[in-house]
């Protein structure tokens, strides 16, 4: 209760959750409002938004629904952004612990692993997974998760290494627990709060790596997400430009959502800034 | 004599929120030139407020709500900021507790006391030069011509304290402020500071207001003493009349916690060693590569004691004496190089780590930082009953038997289901040391377990300790800086220094009579020796 209450002391983090909430409910209604197939010919090609009241958000250079496209999208993106983040800080998580944890040449081997990864450029690296591995909304979730884990690795690694040698980890030595235990039970807890902060982080960016992936045509072409449908404006950009302009600001809406709420968590978790 | 300093009627207020309305109440003091007034109370009581008032230096959302300080003629509690920072280093300068945190890490020694010239004073640089150097000397750093250009991590603790007063006396101020000034320093150390500041002040007429939690300390250099608690001044007076004949019931209650530095008569100790150490060593070794250049420490140097079953073995040095790593070793939560452990036979120094976690229930450790040594995010409760479920026994039954161990330390048995941020200090120890009971052990390794506490909660936990040894049999492996502490608790008593035992036997032998110069410069070195002495031989012919 009293974590709600310092999270809602700040303006941004309750917009931020608004807008999150926002984007939940178009997930959740879509089915309801838009019970047809996103991805169907609905009608006349490239109609203006608001010009005709069956597609409040026009209609897209095939055809399709925008509207019905970007409320389907948000599941889309939803998923995606929550499935690889979950991915990413469970590896990250692990490496980080061990590394943290066991120190000397575990530390080392890990460690030069997750720099191995940090210094490819990520997008390159999704690329050559999707490349090699093909285009299906499944291998593009985990293939997100892959490449952005080693910062929630270095982090979590860091809070292991100052938590490693405090007196209650040494208390549960001296009573005999095991590594693994002592690992996830007693320092686990306590190095979690920063990297749920950043988890949010990589949510955000997990949403606009599948729509960079979709904007190049590289995305799953068979289920209706935001970045397919800039991708497929693309062609007709200096005309209808809204054809992608309006999944952009679903995509600037949804990170801006996640990002508030990330700094929201972050300023209530961090009892130094409780006073202010 | 009249006063320089007076605090008239001062009250600080506290936030909202906090565990009392006001940090200070209705508090007056008054310090005259030339005298040195200590104002001892315990952790929360006020009285580092006290010296943070006068300053002006209060945190935010705390404010001086009444009363007068008198300066110079002048109302500091509302006079301009601009006028408080002529004040401040130059009418009152201020020492603090930790030279290391007060001193920038990144600037030389020398440049850090110029400051104090370069802001109060129109001096040349040459000029300035050759009064830092004036005050090193007078300060007594070894070398000055260096320790103007060493940074503050080059210098020892006892070394950055002597340049923190340096630049504190730079401006002659009249009134000096001491917040805790020797509290981080080793014992040996803080005897010369102590008489340091004695002699400094003795010799410029400085008006010394000397904040301290240690009543050795307030008898060894106070004239006048305040006793506070609760944010208001509860005794004041002379110190002779304060520590001789206490009248406030809380001043006598804390002088009465204060141990006396005299072992009580010893006990009969059984001749079956439960704990035997033999030539224990541990090493470190840093930087160098294939081992040229390399750093060799030596933290434990061929230790060989003897615990005898039933007795508590104190081992007492300063700070680096690698106490705390034969303490570590003993549980091996450090493996130790070379030597033999043998508890109950069974030497513990070679076996695997899955063989020592089952070891474990026969010896176990209490920490000293009743904050760091419990889980912030598991209950009170768990973290007793934890080794009983490692060690096989059923969840359930376990916190059952946590519950009765929280009556058996004193505390109430409701209370497992708290978090730990919810006890106090004192209660967090007893926490921790019904944690190493649960087991059951036969050892008990206590590092430090009184020194973070407060000394009437110290009293009571060593008290509950003595209790505990005489009703379970424990044998006790106690480490201390405190050689009062020791002499209470202690039958037997090691000495280290730089990693080697100096000097081992029974307490009254050792502390009545040292053989070696090291434990004879140690026992010097404890301020206020004889305070609490007249105490004992009161109780005993009474």
């Amino acid at each position: 209760m009293e974590f709600a209450k310092l999270y809602f002391r700040s303006p941004s983090a309750v917009i931020g959750l608004l807008l999150f909430i926002l984007v939940l409910a178009m997930a959740a209604t879509a089915d309801w409002l838009y019970p047809r197939d996103p991805l169907a010919l609905a009608g006349r090609p490239l109609i203006w938004p608001f010009s005709n009241p069956r597609f409040l958000l026009g209609t897209d250079n095939s055809g399709r629904d925008i509207a019905a496209q970007i409320f389907h999208g948000a599941r889309i993106s939803l998923l995606i952004g929550l499935v690889a983040t979950f991915i990413s800080v469970m590896i990250g998580i692990t490496i980080g612990a061990f590394a943290g944890y066991y120190g000397s040449w575990v530390d080392t081997v890990l460690m030069r692993v997750t720099e191995a990864f940090q210094t490819l450029p990520n997008f390159l690296l999704l690329l050559v997974l999707v490349a090699v591995f093909g285009s299906t909304i499944t291998t593009v979730t985990v293939a997100i998760g892959i490449v952005s884990w080693p910062a929630s690795a270095r982090l979590t690694r860091a809070e292991f290494l100052s938590l490693r040698n405090r007196e209650f980890v040494q208390a549960g030595r001296t009573l005999g627990l095991k590594d693994i235990k002592l690992i996830f039970g007693e320092i686990l807890p306590n190095a979690l709060p920063p990297v749920i902060v950043y988890a949010s982080v990589v949510m955000a960016v997990a949403i606009l790596l599948e729509s960079a992936l979709a904007f190049l045509k590289l995305s799953d072409p068979n289920v209706a997400s935001w970045g397919n449908l800039i991708g497929a404006g693309r062609d007709v950009l200096r005309v209808q430009w809204y054809v992608s302009a309006i999944p952009g600001i679903a995509i600037l809406v949804t990170v801006l959502a996640v990002s508030l709420v990330g700094q929201g968590l972050n300023d209530a978790l961090n009892p130094r800034l409780k006073s202010r | 004599m009249t006063p320089i300093l007076v605090l008239d009627d001062v009250s600080v207020k506290l936030p909202a929120g906090a565990d009392r309305s006001h940090a200070m109440a209705n508090v007056s003091l008054s310090l005259a030139a030339n005298e040195i007034l200590c104002v001892v109370g315990e952790s929360g009581s006020g009285k580092s407020m006290t010296a943070n008032a006068i300053m002006r230096l209060l945190p935010g959302g705390v404010a001086i709500d009444g009363g007068r300080i008198l300066f110079e003629g002048r109302n500091l509690a509302d006079v301009s900021e601009a006028e408080m920072r002529k004040v401040r280093g130059a009418g009152i300068a201020m020492i603090f507790q930790e030279p290391m945190t007060a001193l920038n890490p990144l600037r030389s020694i020398g440049d850090q006391i110029g400051e104090m010239f370069e802001i109060h004073t129109d001096l040349l640089a040459g000029e300035i030069r050759t009064r830092v150097l004036a005050l090193l000397d007078e300060v007594r750093i070894p070398d000055p011509a260096s320790a103007i250009k060493a940074y503050p991590h080059e210098l020892s603790g006892g070394q950055r304290q002597r340049a923190m007063i340096a630049m504190a006396l730079a401006l002659d101020p009249r009134v000096l402020i001491a917040d805790e000034p020797t509290t981080a320093l080793d014992v040996t150390t803080q005897a010369q500071i102590l008489e340091l500041i004695r002699d400094l002040q003795r010799r410029k007429g400085t008006a010394v207001l000397f904040i301290t939690h240690d009543f050795g300390v307030v008898a060894e250099i106070a004239d006048r003493v305040a006793v506070m608690s609760q944010g208001r001044v509860v005794e004041e007076g002379t110190a002779s009349a304060v520590l001789g004949n206490p009248r406030h019931a809380y001043t006598k209650q804390l002088i009465a916690a204060v141990p006396p530095l005299k072992a009580p008569p010893p006990r009969p100790l059984s001749s079956d060693p439960i704990l035997t150490i033999e030539h224990v060593s541990k090493t470190y070794r840093t930087g160098g590569f294939f081992g040229r250049g390399q750093r060799v420490t030596h933290a434990v140097k061929d230790v060989s004691l003897v615990l005898p079953k039933g007795g508590t073995l104190g081992i007492v040095g300063e700070s680096g004496s690698g106490k705390s790593t034969l303490a570590r070793c003993l549980v091996r939560l450090i493996d130790p190089e070379s030597g033999e452990i043998r508890l109950n036979g069974r030497d513990l120094a070679c076996l695997t780590r899955e063989q020592m976690r089952a070891e474990t229930r026969h010896i176990q450790m209490v920490f000293q930082d009743p904050f760091a040594s419990l889980n912030p995010r598991r209950k009170a409760g768990e973290a007793v009953a934890q080794g009983l479920v490692v060690h096989g026994m059923p969840r359930a039954q376990a916190l059952a038997r946590a519950k009765e161990l929280f009556g058996l330390v004193g505390l109430d048995p409701a209370a497992t289901e708290r978090y730990p941020h919810e006890f106090s200090g004192g209660q967090r120890q007893r926490i921790g040391l019904a944690r190493a009971l649960a087991l059951e052990p036969d050892v008990l390794v206590a590092d430090e377990p009184v020194s973070a506490l407060d000394v009437s909660v110290q009293a009571q936990v060593l008290k509950l300790l003595a209790e505990l040894r005489q009703r379970l049999g424990l044998s006790i492996v106690f480490i201390t800086h405190d050689l009062r502490v020791a002499a209470q608790v202690c039958d037997l008593v090691a000495v280290m220094k730089s990693g080697e035992v100096v000097e081992a036997g029974p307490i009254g032998a050792v502390f009545g009579d040292p053989q070696h110069p090291y434990t004879q410069a140690l026992l010097a070195s404890i301020p206020g020796r004889e305070f609490g002495l007249e105490r004992v031989a009161e109780q005993q012919e009474g």
